[in-house]
């Protein structure tokens, strides 16, 4: 009876719902900035066409991302927040974490920057100047990297931030830009994001170059133990695709026709040590 | 303002360039919607007429929990079909989440109670004397339920557009177990959501212009039919 429903629902849906096989199908729990930014749309149909596989990429922030991995309910996962991903590679979740490329985050503000920002290097010591000069700071709020990152910057800054000068937006970099731009305050923002946005809104970047401020990103195998049906091979497939010579010089050279600037910068092969 | 002309413009340029991608993105929510829509008429009618017609104790109840269910939230439904259809949950075997599929019996599940609600006031609506007559005619139970329906078509049209209306432009359980992903899941409401979050607002407003049109046109047909028989 469910067979012959599905089968109905097949047919309804025509040419649309590709009937693949389990084992053809991977996927790929992913952060929403490597979405956003319009990179997996270039090198998914790449994978796809090399490999006759194909992926269901379910753009959500990292935190999310790892979870559903954790659960079995993806095959590999391209994160950035290197402090959490380690937690789950050492519980085992996780397998064959590698580097992959890096861009970087960026402090932004309203030009007429209360705090006094301007000048800073150091990430840390601009968020203790917001914190001191009560200026509004919005935050993702969202478990995502970004936020992952925002979150140990504070640590770092020896304090908590708390209403009412600090605003938690609960959604992803896009909306959060906007209300930060709208209240005239400060953020955290991956750059690509922020590139994106520039036409949109007013916020200057106050604060870059810091290393605390490095953002990189990773893909890691999910463990075949998380869970029924998880496509382990399907999943290194990708692991390895991301990290091939070829896919690293596409990710080298992508957004230079858009923003006139690379959006990442390839690490294959490379060590967090190398980057701390 | 020079946005919005922006967007109608985009919208304008979008379609009559015959951009691929977005005339198969509404072709994938008008057929997901329109599905679901069947579904749930299939399911729901049979189910409002008989809620309309039986008298069973806990009745009051039962309709309660219909009219609670039109307001039925997108995504508390989303987020169960989803629990449902993981790998490690109980309908994991179907492998349908992140598919079209997916799409279809989350939005199937959001418009049952739209139409079974609709249908139960439709069939209400027919006096009570209209059914004794056609059982005192002779009508078998089965041809009276089919006369009543008939003469309640009217305005269960109405269940047709309210059901096909709210999930078209539903975007929570779709994005939940659908997962937006380009070429296969991708319906008019979550590209939009991402084209907002990727700063694209030209093509967020072509494609809110696209949804509004296409929501207009159904239900311009379905009032055309509707009005057309009233008279």
């Amino acid at each position: 009876m469910l067979r012959r429903l599905l089968l109905i629902l097949g047919l309804l849906l025509g040419a649309s719902a590709p009937a693949a096989a389990p084992s053809s199908v991977v996927i790929l729990s992913t952060t929403t900035s490597t979405q956003d930014s319009g990179l997996l749309d270039v090198l998914v149909p790449v994978f796809e066409k090399r490999t006759g596989l194909s992926v269901k990429t379910i753009a959500v922030g990292t935190g999310q991302a790892l979870a559903l991995a954790a659960r079995g309910e993806a095959d590999v996962t391209l994160a950035h927040a290197p402090a959490l991903e380690k937690k789950y590679v050492a519980d085992g979740k996780m397998l064959n974490r590698r580097l992959v490329m890096y861009n970087d985050f960026v402090v932004l503000g309203p030009g007429a920057d209360p705090a006094g920002l301007r000048g800073e290097k150091k990430a840390a010591e601009a968020l203790r100047r917001i914190a001191a000069a009560g200026a509004r700071f919005v935050s993702r709020g969202d478990r995502s990297g970004t936020h992952t990152r925002e979150l140990a910057l504070w640590k770092a800054a020896g304090l908590t931030p708390a209403p009412p000068w600090y605003i938690e937006s609960g959604q992803g970099m896009g909306a959060t830009l906007g209300i930060a731009d709208d209240r005239r305050a400060y953020t955290l923002a991956d750059r690509a994001t922020y590139l994106a946005f520039t036409r949109r809104i007013a916020l200057e970047v106050l604060v870059e170059g810091d290393s605390r401020l490095l953002n990189l990103y990773s893909v890691m195998e999910v463990n075949a133990a998380n869970g029924p049906r998880v496509n382990a091979a399907g999943g290194r497939r990708f692991a390895e695709f991301m990290l091939a010579p070829g896919t690293q010089a596409v990710i080298g050279t992508f957004g230079v026709d858009t923003y006139g600037q690379a959006l990442f910068v390839p690490i294959a092969g490379r060590t967090d040590e190398e980057f701390e | 303002m020079d946005l919005l002309v922006e967007g109608v413009r985009e919208a304008a340029r979008l379609l009559l360039a015959g951009d691929r991608e977005v005339w198969s993105i509404l072709l994938l929510s008008l057929q997901v919607s329109g599905s679901a829509t069947l579904i749930s008429l299939a399911l729901g009618i049979p189910a409002g007429a008989a809620l309309a017609l039986a008298r069973f104790p806990g009745r009051g109840l039962v309709v309660s929990a219909v009219n609670s269910g039109m307001g039925l939230p997108p995504v508390v439904v989303g987020l169960f079909v989803t629990m449902l259809l993981w790998r490690s949950g109980p309908l994991g075997g179907w492998e349908v989440l992140y598919t079209p599929a997916a799409i279809v019996i989350a939005q199937a599940v959001i418009a049952s109670p739209i139409v079974v609600g609709i249908t139960l006031a439709a069939v209400q609506g027919v006096p009570r004397e209209f059914r004794l007559q056609l059982l005192a005619l002779g009508a078998s139970r089965a041809q009276m339920v089919w006369m009543v329906l008939r003469e309640a078509r009217l305005p269960m049209l109405a269940a047709v557009m309210a059901g096909f209306g709210g999930i078209i432009s539903e975007i929570g359980a779709s994005m939940m177990v659908g997962g937006n992903i380009k070429g296969q899941t991708r319906t008019l409401t979550t590209a939009m959501v991402l084209e907002t979050g990727k700063g694209n607002f030209e093509v967020a407003i072509a494609l809110s212009l696209l949804l509004l049109a296409l929501v207009f046109l159904v239900n311009w047909a379905l009032t055309s039919i509707q009005q057309r028989h009233a008279r």
